[in-house]
Parts: structure tokens; sequence; C-alpha cells
């Protein structure tokens, strides 16, 4: 059964945060729908190659032709949807501390 | 006359014979939405200016004598998941309470081009997550025909409006039943394409290999206009496909109808089985063969398709992340690490459901695990296609039951997430084979609509129609 460590294990690596109380009842509700899809065991599929979308299609490809650029009303909207913009770029947070480390 | 209860063919007939404007006929759905939604609750956003704006120019163009096109005028509803420009698109979550689409999605472009009316965009479980409509961040939307059950999920809003007349037909998606379990619900004719044959450029992804768009709407007929009005090759949805015209030589004497002996099983609703199995000796009555069949694979379906999704869904939500639009912690405070940027706009944004399935995504697709989850799901997938190959070798189309229940009471299955996602039981083994099924309403339990579905081969909508049409 998987423990309340390894969801929040799995929690940080999704980015996700979780209280502690959703971590409890996650863990629970997880083990739970983890045991349903023990289910599958049963299958045999030895030799069975697997679908990935129901159509199978490959490679489609255009013109390799500049695309009609985004003018600049859109990019304007574009750019007001984020939080926090500086010249005309998306701004993050630091990710390294001056001095190299984080 | 009540011009909300006109399909699209007598809509568009009183249109062009001046009968009313299509301003009227806006302003008639206008007032049913104003009026019934607050109980309903099918809209989360309501777009009066735009409809009213887009209805002007279709009288313009009748005023001008201009041959009119079929959906030119007809007001309709969009899933709060498909954008449509300037209008806030949610996705039923509160990470985008207050995002504003920058772009028509391809279908919505679609329909501008035909004059099409646009009231509004309806009510969702959050991100197409449900079975309910009970897992919008906004709130529930109730089932018309009983204020205290759900209208199924996740097209919660899209079925109850067209079922409560507030709209003419609605889009929706459909991942894993989100389109025909809500139909079933509702009363309403459900279409779910085959995989790849409407454009979902400017549908926010839930399960890519999965998602599909589709029409809710009154009547058999309608579905098919507005299908053909949308179907083909999207350069930009490089997953579209146009299959060419299909010629179909339909005749309902010999028609040969499998009945998949695995879609009756033990613990569904009696009353929905039995008319089910009635509206089948109907078809039996006007001629066709009906054969039982076998898709022996059918009990594996729902394990199957939650492994995918919620795989797919781990990878789609991560768009999501608090810097490049929609809800982000750094509005309210500067001095933020970039890992709390993420960790906390997520938490804040996404509902449980959500969280359930990025964890459970996450952990089907970490080292050691992908095998055992994800590509044996996609082995899987491929035995249950093969089940309807084998099927329809030997019959031309099939009929189900859409769901083993009617509508059930709101809050009823909202406390075990595993019971929830059994209701894609009949409906989800279509999504996983990608081929077109279509929800018609059949019967009735006391006030509570019951679901017929067929099925048909991939691209072979044309052939589902004329059955459904004859019930």
């Amino acid at each position: 059964m998987i423990s309340k460590k390894e969801v929040e294990h799995l929690a940080k690596l999704a980015r996700l945060g979780l209280a502690d109380k959703e971590l409890e009842k996650m863990q629970k509700e997880i083990a739970s729908i983890l045991d349903y899809f023990e289910k599958l065991k049963q299958v045999d599929i030895i030799g069975v190659e697997p679908t990935t979308h129901a159509v199978a299609l490959k490679n489609i490809m255009r013109a390799d032709q500049k695309r009609k650029e985004f003018d600049s009303e859109q990019r304007t909207k574009l750019l007001s949807a984020a939080p926090e913009t500086k010249d005309n770029y998306l701004k993050v947070k630091a990710i390294l501390k001056e001095n190299g480390s984080y | 006359m009540d011009l909300t209860k006109l399909t699209i063919r007598q809509a568009n007939k009183g249109l062009k014979n001046k009968n009313f404007s299509a301003t009227e006929l806006c302003q008639s759905y206008l007032d049913r939405i104003h009026k019934k939604n607050k109980e309903i609750f099918a809209f989360l956003t309501i777009t009066d200016k735009m409809a009213l704006d887009q209805a002007k120019t279709v009288d313009k163009w009748i005023a001008q004598k201009k041959e009119i096109p079929l959906l030119a005028g007809i007001p309709m509803a969009i899933k709060d998941i498909i954008l449509v420009k300037n209008v806030k698109c949610t996705g039923g979550s509160k990470i985008l309470e207050n995002y504003i689409a920058t772009y028509d999605a391809t279908v919505v472009e679609k329909l501008r081009n035909q004059g099409a009316v646009i009231l509004g965009k309806t009510n969702l479980d959050e991100f197409a997550m449900g079975a309910s409509g009970e897992h919008s961040a906004f709130g529930p939307t109730k089932n018309p025909y009983d204020l205290e059950r759900v209208p199924g999920g996740s097209s919660s809003g899209s079925a109850a409006a067209v079922a409560a007349d507030m709209c003419c037909y609605s889009l929706g998606t459909d991942t894993g039943g989100s389109i025909r379990q809500p139909s079933s619900f509702c009363g309403t004719v459900g279409l779910k394409p085959t995989y790849g044959s409407i454009s979902r450029f400017g549908l926010m992804a839930m399960a890519s290999s999965l998602d599909h768009v589709g029409v809710i709407s009154k009547t058999v007929e309608d579905c098919e206009i507005v299908f053909n009005s949308l179907k083909g090759k999207d350069p930009l949805d490089s997953t579209s496909i146009s299959p060419g015209t299909q010629a179909v030589d339909f005749q309902i004497k010999g028609l040969k109808i499998g009945i998949p002996k695995e879609y009756f099983i033990a613990g569904m609703d009696k009353n929905v089985e039995n008319s089910v199995r009635q509206s089948i000796k109907k078809y039996e009555d006007m001629g066709a063969k009906i054969e039982e069949i076998s898709l022996p694979h059918t009990e594996y379906a729902i394990a199957t398709y939650y492994i995918i999704v919620q795989s797919e869904v781990s990878a789609n939500m991560a768009r999501y992340d608090g810097i490049k639009y929609g809800y982000s912690i750094n509005q309210n405070t500067k001095s933020e690490k970039l890992l709390d940027v993420y960790l906390k706009s997520r938490a804040f944004g996404f509902g449980q459901e959500v969280k359930r399935r990025i964890i459970l995504g996450t952990y089907i697709l970490s080292a050691g695990y992908y095998d055992a989850y994800y590509l044996k799901a996609q082995k899987v997938r491929t035995l249950i296609r093969n089940d309807f190959e084998k099927a329809f070798k030997k019959v031309d189309v099939i009929l189900a039951p859409t769901t083993p229940t009617t509508a059930f009471k709101l809050g009823e299955n909202t406390s075990n997430p595993l019971i929830m996602y059994l209701c894609d039981v009949f409906t989800a083994p279509l999504d996983l084979a990608g081929i077109p099924a279509i929800n018609i309403p059949c019967d009735k339990i006391g006030s509570l609509p019951i679901g017929l579905q067929i099925i048909g081969q991939a691209f072979q909508e044309k052939q589902i129609f004329k059955v459904a049409g004859l019930l």
C-alpha cells in the first residue's frame, strides 16, 4: 500500500501543494484506486502492441515556412494574462541565489 | 409560439419566412436563461451582448436577402473548456477563474462563420474530470427533470441547458462518456464522434489520446446538422482527419444489430435494462436482425481507461503553473521562491479530483511503474479495440444502454471516487476504441430519462444517425 510519505514525495514531484489533511485522505483514496487497477494483472498481453491513439497517424508535416505571427494586440493580450512580465517577457522568480546556490 | 422549443430546421424556416427575427429568437433564449439559470446553474457565463450582436448580423443578412446557412441565427451554448475569443474560459476551475481567451477554437470559428449565436459558456466538472457536474469549482448544475439530482457530467451544463430549453444545441466534450452520460441523464441526444473527426484546437486538453469534441441537441436531425458543419481536418490539430464522404446505402430491414452481453450486468437498474431491451425489440420489429455478441474485455475497460486518463491528466495539468496565465500566488505576494509559486498556486487553484488525478498519474508514470500501468493499459486498450473490430465483422451497429442507472442524487456518489469512476462503464470503452457512439432518449422512469447508446464503426456517423432517427 502506498504510504503517506510516498504521496508527499509525489506531490512535490508534481509541484502540487497538499495540506496535511488532504495528504491523509489522498493516501487512502489512491490506495483503493490502485487496488482496483490490479484487475489488469488478469489480462494476458503477451505479443500485444500498445495503442497510443485510437486513429493511427504519424508524422503530420507542414511546409517549412514562416507562419503568421501574433499581431501586437494578441501579444499584449497573452502577456496581460501573466502575473508578472518585464520588457514583453514572462518574469519568473529566481531559481538561483546570487552565489549560485539554492 | 415558444421559440425555445424549435429545432434547427424549424427555426431556420421561421427566420427565412420572417415569422420572427434572429434578435427575437436570441432574446427568447436569453430571457429563458435569465429565468432558469439560478435554479439549474447550467451557465457559468452568459454572453448577452455578443449573442445579440451576432443575431443582429444575421438579421442584416436576411434583410439583404442573402442565403443564410442552416445554423445562422440559431442560439447555442459552449462548454466552458472550449475557447471563445474575448470571453472568460474557466474550465470549471478556480485556477482559471479570471482567464479570458485570446483566440477562438476552430469549432467556434466554424460556428461563427455560419452565423451561429453564442449564448454563453456552460458549467462542467473541473477540466472535464467527473461524471456528475459536482466537481465544478463554481457549484453543481442541477438536473432539469429533478432539481435534487445531478445532470451527469462532465458536460453537465451543456446537457442541462439543452434539456431546459436554455439553448437549441450545445457543444460538449467526451473523454470517457462526458457527452453521452449527461445526455442519458437529461434526455438529450448526445454524439461522441470518431476520434479525430472534429478539431480540438482551442480545447483545453484533459487526456489527449481520448478527448473528443461533440454535440448535444434535442433531436437526431439537429445533431447531424451540427456535426456535419464541424467535422473535418484542421491544420491546427494534427490529430484531426478528413475521412472523405461516406456513401451509406441504408436500410433497416436486414441491418445486423449486435447486443453485447457484457453491457447487461448484474447490479444495473432493472428498469433501464427493460427499457433498452424494449427499444431493441422495436428495431427488430422494423426488420433489423438482432444478434447477441461478446466484447470480452469490457470488464477491464474502466481500469484501463483511468490508468491512461490519470497519466495524461498529470502531464496536461502541468501547464497550469501560476507563471503564464491563470491564478498565481505571485499576484498576492512578491517574496516567494519559484518552487513555492508552483506549489501554492496549484494547491489553491485545483480541486480535489484534479489533485487526485495528478498524484495518481505522477505515480503511474514514475520510474519502475510505467510498464506495469501505462504501457500495460495501452496494450489492454488494443484488446478492447480488437473486440470491437471483431464484432463489426459480424454486425453493422451495436446497441447498448448508455448508463447502468438513471440520474442519481446530488451528493450520493461524492464520498468514494471509485464509484464515480464506475459511471463510465458503458461509455468509456468507445473512447478507448475511438469509435462513434450516440445517446438517444428511449424511455423514462417516473420523471427521469433513460438513454440508449448506438455504436458504429469509425467514421460511420451517418449510419448511426440513420439508426438513431428511426426510434
